[in-house]
């Protein structure tokens, strides 16, 4: 998206045109799952669901693996991503902390230590 | 005539959501968020409002990216919450007031902002989350309400200037408004914040005082300020501060600050609240309340 002022911000993956395309089955997918019932039929046969909403096999592979980065890497938008997280019980701070190398309760103590600077 | 009693801008976690229904409220994580609202409630019995106008961002509720309106103004005469997928209850029905939503549309399209007009609405966490800490526990919410969303999910957002004066022309469509009616305009998301990428859990307390400060008597200063720029001092989430610029924009009069609250984290978010008066109603206080 050069011609547009997007900067380069370390470790902050900006939800573009370009992302919004690339990652639109997904997103579509993770958007039914405001629906309980399609909650379920995921949870009952994942790939045939992934199959329905024709993932990218790289998408595919990070859903697989709850891979929340690769997710984002393969056009993910984090709002839609947070509701296929919740379906594994998965919060905020636990997609935080599998984002950042850390352990969730390093993740919860550098968000307490923000408080303290 | 209708009058701007004032604005409220908050945060709206789904986890506050998730407190309120266990009753978490005293907890000591908790404690410091929740206490902030007691002033705001107290003063919101003061300007009795009969409308809120609650300025948010959909978080894949009602909208998806099929299609994304950057402004987008609920004229439905009611709004319901729903499943979002990750556990928050769902909220109680809101009342809408179909009357002034089109007088708002009417109002904001000759004032050159051609918004999305939406007759069935679902309304996300960041709109009942603060209606709740608002106006906390059962039964009838006591004000009508008009959910406006901005986009602030997909680039391109709208600038924070944008924004603003999104904010001002609400503000001159609700001062046009013909009935009598009291009007909270509120403001919501934010502080500074980030979920996505391996900056996440990213925090900006020195940025997120500044804009503490100058919303109150300086929004130009924010609204100056790039949505990128945003993005890079607030977090991704951050960019919601642009819910809190439309608020500002909405008043009409010389603002005074009633209260306001900074607290961090409250899950990976800062949190902020602020209370603001439109200064120029002389007939806010009410002998009746206090």
């Amino acid at each position: 998206m050069d011609g547009h002022s997007h900067r380069n911000i370390p470790g902050t993956p900006v939800f573009d045109g370009d992302r919004a395309q690339k990652g639109y089955a997904l997103n579509k997918m993770c958007f039914s799952f405001n629906c309980e019932q399609n909650r379920k039929a995921f949870l009952v046969d994942q790939e045939a669901y992934c199959e329905k909403f024709g993932l990218t096999p790289a998408q595919r592979e990070a859903v697989r693996k709850l891979d929340i980065l690769a997710m984002i890497e393969a056009g993910g938008n984090i709002y839609y991503l947070a509701k296929l997280a919740g379906i594994f019980g998965l919060g905020v701070q636990d997609i935080g902390a599998q984002q950042t190398g850390m352990s969730v309760a390093a993740f919860k103590e550098k968000l307490e230590a923000a408080g303290r600077s | 005539m209708a009058q701007i009693v004032g604005g409220i801008a908050t945060s709206h976690i789904p986890a506050i959501g998730n407190a309120i229904a266990k009753g978490l409220q005293e907890e000591p994580y908790w404690r410091p968020f929740f206490a902030g609202f007691e002033r705001a409630r107290a003063w919101l019995k003061e300007a009795r409002p009969d409308v809120a106008v609650v300025i948010y961002k959909d978080h894949g509720l009602n909208f998806f990216l099929d299609k994304m309106p950057t402004f987008a103004v609920g004229a439905a005469a009611a709004y319901r919450h729903a499943d979002e997928g990750w556990g928050l209850p769902v909220a109680r029905p809101f009342a809408g007031d179909a009357a002034l939503s089109w007088h708002l549309i009417e109002s904001l399209v000759a004032d050159a902002f051609d918004i999305v007009s939406c007759q069935e609405m679902l309304v996300d966490h960041a709109f009942t989350v603060p209606m709740s800490l608002l106006w906390p526990g059962g039964g009838e919410w006591p004000v009508k309400t008009i959910p406006i969303v901005i986009n602030t999910v997909q680039h391109p957002l709208p600038s924070p200037k944008r924004c603003f004066h999104f904010g001002q022309a609400i503000g001159r469509a609700i001062a046009s408004y013909p009935e009598k009616l009291r009007v909270l305009v509120l403001g919501t998301g934010g502080l500074s914040h980030q979920l996505e990428g391996a900056r996440a859990g990213f925090i900006n307390k020195k940025f997120d005082l500044l804009c503490l400060d100058k919303i109150v008597a300086h929004p130009e200063a924010l609204a100056r300020y790039t949505a990128m720029d945003l993005v890079a001092l607030a977090g991704s989430q951050g960019v919601e501060l642009m819910n809190w610029l439309a608020m500002r924009g909405a008043l009409t009069g010389e603002v005074r600050e009633i209260h306001r609250n900074y607290h961090i984290p409250i899950s990976n978010t800062a949190t902020g609240l602020m209370v603001l008066e439109n200064e120029t109603l002389p007939t806010i206080r009410h002998p009746a309340a206090a």
